[in-house]
């Protein structure tokens, strides 16, 4: 099975290690991975904030880059789910026909990590080992849009030695958002307060989600706040020990 | 009964003059009291609301139905309205047209002069808040007097409303006996002496303060949940019983209605009847529905008068994504499980809709469909981190963050990529717009965001630093990760497709 691996852009600059440790284990798990260097970003930003017109040529370029691809595997769930729900939306507005025919064909086989993991390659015992306490952030787009359910969990309780602690209000908004992280900063850091006290409760020292996007936030708010709790994007976790699966 | 003397309108405040949703959003979270309030009130109802749903195998299926109903209603609204109207004139009732709330406000404030009386009593009703028409009674020398228990407080208060079905959800009990204290005696019949902030007690002093108005007024308005096509039937459906006294004593009933409240017909009712109670009060039912068909010779008001009113219905209604906003039935749950309204509350909206259906449903009625909107309207649509919690709740089915990012739109290409919605923003949408449509353009400004990083950051994170604009806002309360010295992309080609493992 031929994959190509959607980095994402936010992944690309500021958490290239999520990009290699699911790049190590996808190859762990057998599957041949590719990384088309033509791609940036899928426009969730421009799409969420209103610049709608910005993101057409980058559906264009998302939908050509990834094409003839059995499928496209990205370690956030937040822009699989813009690829699957919106670049339709994107290519129906520009009136394009060959661009939603094309975006027809490769916004399905795009998969959140933790879907293609669970659903495709059917594993959830990955073979990793991670002796810590763990409490994991549903994020929003991965509860609400994607439905990945509790796949996340299921990786997360066949790890070796890790322990998957509650979370208080678990499936509250951390208060991310996107821009709305700087647009209505006072209110994002309300609810980001809110959920890091959740965490501290948790008794956890790694605070993982299967997007770095709501872990920028919460981390910048662990970070400023002296909290000596890590953040994690859950592939990380997966791919640590090294035990071949 | 004595003559009460004269009645003097209270003054009714308005939402006209909230600064942008952000600032007023920084206000109201400084308020301890307000978020401690919000937070109890909030969780209870939401977790109620959850058991009352969940008792319903078929919800799904009802949810489904409610929406398409409603969306029938929408794509032939003229039909529907002209059915209602010959339906209840021929039941002895009167309807008038008004197009927007100056023509509401006239009709009503002419009806109760005509009616020989200089005040009202009123049923909690969402769309005489939209049209403003306490206000616009009082400058007529009209007393509209609220009898639902939490808008009477509300009024009393001198205060604005922060939530759909309870307005005074930013009060405790305690901030409701001051008010009662205060106040009562000015719009009537003073607070029993020695009050205390039990609920029973502050029911009780609410209780004989209305009492004497239902007994007075000869006039009462109220708005509308549903009106049935078919048979020209109005309801209204309320929990306290206050609404029913206001619809059944007075002589003349003068009822305002959006125009998308009307139903096809009696059995449309069903499905409604199912939705609202436990998406609102996560009650069964509600303990009252009231229903009239025009009027009854010998039982109940003697004149009864709709008004229909669009108010931006219709701009609404063009809009092909906006349009299911038109659906709502005002049940309020998605408020309750915002967790941006949880700690705002509903003030800091702007508009007697706050919360999720009022970041959609108020830009549109204020016509962001057809004209560019003040820099209040257009922060509305951007009050949500699209979290999706309200589409899950929403008895209707409205898709709420699929209408925030439509609306967002509307925003943008209205005021222009430069123009008002902040510079900085629009500047970096641009900068990230080019950089986006190139790799190599891409992979350049990841190496000079990685060296600018490396001069500004302490251990891999960027503190505090007072740096302009968005990066300002993010790094006044959070640190931000420094961007990587070596992006992945240049990780992948630097070791050979990652075959090297180089870390």
């Amino acid at each position: 099975m031929r994959v190509a691996l959607f980095i994402t852009c936010f992944n690309d600059l500021l958490f290239p290690e999520v990009g290699r440790a699911t790049v190590r284990l996808l190859r762990r798990l057998g599957v041949d991975v590719a990384f088309p260097e033509e791609q940036t970003c899928c426009g969730q930003m421009h799409f969420n904030t209103g610049y709608r017109d910005a993101c057409v040529p980058l559906v264009e370029r998302f939908t050509r880059t990834f094409a003839g691809f059995d499928g496209v595997v990205t370690p956030s769930a937040s822009c699989a789910a813009m690829v699957r729900g919106h670049h339709p939306v994107v290519a129906a507005e520009a009136g394009d026909a060959g661009l939603e025919r094309a975006v027809g064909e490769v916004a399905p086989r795009v998969h959140e990590l933790t879907e293609f993991l669970v659903d495709v390659l059917g594993v959830e015992d990955v073979g990793a080992e991670f002796p810590e306490r763990v409490a994991y952030h549903p994020t929003c787009h991965s509860l609400r849009l994607l439905r990945v359910g509790d796949r996340p969990q299921r990786l997360l309780r066949a790890v070796r030695g890790l322990e998957l602690v509650d979370l208080a209000g678990a499936d509250e908004c951390c208060g991310f958002g996107g821009t709305f992280a700087v647009k209505n900063a006072d209110t994002s850091v309300a609810m980001g307060g809110d959920k890091i006290d959740a965490v501290r409760a948790s008794g956890a020292s790694i605070l993982t989600s299967a997007d770095t996007s709501c872990l920028l936030h919460l981390g910048g708010l662990l970070s400023r706040a002296r909290t000596p709790v890590r953040t994690m994007h859950l592939v990380e976790i997966l791919a640590s020990g090294g035990a071949p699966a | 009964m004595t003559d009460p003397g004269p009645v003097r309108p209270l003054p009714a405040p308005s939402f006209r003059g909230t600064p942008p949703f952000p600032e007023a959003a920084r206000r109201a979270l400084a308020d301890d009291q307000l978020r401690t309030n919000l937070r109890r009130a909030t969780m209870t109802i939401r977790t109620k609301r959850q058991r009352a749903v969940d008792e319903r195998a078929d919800w799904e299926a009802l949810r489904v139905a409610g929406a398409a109903i409603k969306d029938d209603v929408l794509a032939r609204l003229p039909e529907l309205l002209v059915e209602l109207e010959s339906n209840v004139t021929a039941a002895g009732g009167v309807v008038h047209w008004a197009r927007d709330a100056a023509e509401a406000n006239r009709i009503v404030a002419d009806l109760v002069r005509a009616a020989g009386a200089s005040e009202v009593v009123k049923v909690k009703s969402m769309v005489t808040q939209e049209i403003e028409l306490n206000d616009a009674l009082a400058r007529a020398g009209i007393a509209a007097w609220e009898t639902d228990l939490a808008e009477l407080i509300v009024q009393l208060g001198d205060d604005l409303p922060s939530h759909i079905l309870v307005p005074a959800i930013h009060r405790n009990r305690s901030e409701i006996r001051d008010i009662f204290r205060r106040a009562m005696g000015g719009a009537g019949r003073p607070a029993p002496a020695g009050l205390s902030d039990e609920p029973r007690a502050l029911a009780e002093a609410a209780r004989l303060h209305l009492r004497e108005k239902f007994l007075r007024a000869r006039v009462a308005i109220s708005g509308a949940n549903f009106a049935v096509a078919e048979t020209g039937t109005v309801m209204v459906v309320e929990s306290e019983g206050n609404g029913r006294m206001c619809l059944t004593l007075p002589e003349v009933l003068i009822t305002v209605m959006g125009i998308e409240k009307v139903v096809p017909a009696w059995r449309d009712l069903e499905v409604f009847l199912q939705l609202l109670p436990r998406s609102s009060t996560a009650e069964r039912m509600n303990p009252y529905t009231s229903m009239w068909t025009g009027v009854t010779p010998g039982d109940g008001p003697r004149a009864f008068h709709l008004v229909l009113l669009d108010n931006g219905r219709t701009d609404t209604l063009s809009d092909r994504t906006g349009r299911q906003a038109l659906r709502c039935i005002k049940c309020s749950a998605c408020l309750n499980v915002c967790p941006v309204y949880e700690r705002t509350g509903g003030r800091a909206y702007g508009s007697p809709y706050p919360g999720p259906i009022g970041a959609i449903l108020t830009p549109q009625l204020r016509g962001i469909a057809r004209h560019p909107v003040d820099a209040q309207t257009a922060s509305l649509p951007y009050a949500s981190s699209l979290c999706g919690a309200c589409f899950d709740v929403c008895p209707v089915r409205i898709d709420i963050p699929e209408v925030l990012i439509h609306l967002r739109g509307q925003v943008v290409r209205q005021h222009g990529w430069r123009a008002r919605i902040g510079s900085d923003e629009a500047l970096l949408m641009a900068g990230l717009g080019a950089t986006f449509r190139s790799p190599r353009r891409l992979a350049a400004a990841e190496r000079g965001a990685g060296l600018a990083g490396r001069l500004i950051a302490r251990g891999g994170r960027i503190g505090r630093w007072p740096a302009p604009g968005m990066l300002g806002r993010w790094l006044r309360f959070r640190d931000l990760r420094a961007p990587a010295r070596r992006s992945f992309r240049a990780w992948w080609r630097s070791t050979g497709s990652g075959e090297g493992q180089g870390q």
